[in-house]
């Protein structure tokens, strides 16, 4: 099974990547992007095929390491 | 006095440390190396700067886990020193040593500076030599230095008196264009609520010798032996 996991800033944290890329769509034009985020894109293999057991486990990474909650979210998907 | 200097995989400002402690000031300084597991024997435990693990992840992410974190929080638990400098701070904010999180400075550079920091807080055994108010001349050097935390525990660090610096003007004025990197309530260093870790980004082991400019930065190595031979005489009676 494969795990597709995103990390980013929460909502109302201050993004200052985002915020330049923001700025620098603007300047070439793109007027309509806007509220630019950041994150981390990571995937990996799991020697799992149960589903649910899958997901507890890619959640407890997640918790544990992949993001730092006390400033990140996360999201993933499997398949 | 002994005192333990950590080396992380990347660590890059720990022979500072270890030159201040040895050369400078004419303490015992034990280099441990992350593997290890037990920190029996020193009175206090330095966790240096520099970008330990490359900063994968993040800055402190995966050092947390090093054998000789946990050792660290042995050593913290039992009510030893613990001071983190710069990548050291991020590492115990990683392991839960310390409440909060770093964010990326808010102008995205890397900031390699003098700052001025207030001693907000002298009644800490890192700041005992120092007067309350006093204003420090130390350097920063980072990218994520960009102090955050929910409110709840900001009030929480405020009430207790764990801001222990705030970076100022040459003249102590808090204000927010003095702040180098966007952090929460300008928070250049805190402690825990115990009292014996203490988080900062600025250096104060490069500029402990009037040669470098500044010996502002000795003010808090010098307070941790005080402290220690305070607990030693305190113990021999």
């Amino acid at each position: 099974m494969k795990a597709k996991i995103h990390v980013t800033l929460k909502q109302g944290i201050l993004d200052p990547q985002g915020k330049a890329i923001e700025h620098a769509l603007d300047s070439l034009g793109f007027k309509n992007a806007a509220n630019v985020r950041v994150g981390k894109y990571m995937e990996l293999d799991l020697q799992q095929t149960d589903k649910s057991k899958a997901e507890i486990e890619v959640k407890q990474m997640c918790e544990k390491l992949l993001a730092n909650t006390i400033i990140e979210e996360y999201r993933y998907e499997l398949s | 006095m002994n005192i333990g200097v950590v080396v992380f995989p990347g660590s890059n400002c720990d022979h500072d440390c270890e030159h201040v402690f040895k050369d400078v000031l004419g303490q015992d300084v034990t280099m441990v190396w992350h593997r290890e597991t037990s920190l029996a024997g020193l009175d206090a435990v330095i966790l240096p700067g520099g970008f330990s693990y490359g900063d994968y992840l993040r800055t402190g992410a995966i050092a947390r886990f090093s054998p000789v974190m946990q050792a660290v929080k042995q050593f913290a638990a039992g009510g030893g020193l613990v001071l983190g400098i710069c990548n050291g701070f991020q590492i115990l904010l990683e392991a839960g040593l310390l409440p909060g999180a770093m964010l990326r400075n808010k102008s995205l550079h890397f900031i390699c500076r003098e700052t001025y920091v207030k001693v907000e807080n002298a009644a800490t055994p890192f700041t005992s030599v120092c007067k309350s108010g006093q204003v420090l001349k130390i350097p920063i050097a980072h990218a994520d230095g960009n102090y955050y935390t929910d409110p709840v525990t900001l009030a929480g660090l405020q009430a207790n008196a764990q801001v222990i610096f705030r970076y100022c003007t040459a003249d102590g004025k808090v204000t927010p264009e003095a702040c180098p990197n966007g952090s929460l309530d300008n928070i250049a260093g805190i402690r825990n609520a115990e009292g014996n870790v203490l988080g900062m980004m600025p250096h104060p082991e490069r500029c402990a010798e009037t040669m470098l400019g500044t010996e502002d930065g000795r003010a808090i190595f010098q307070s941790m032996i005080v402290s220690s031979e305070r607990k030693k005489l305190a113990g021999v009676r």
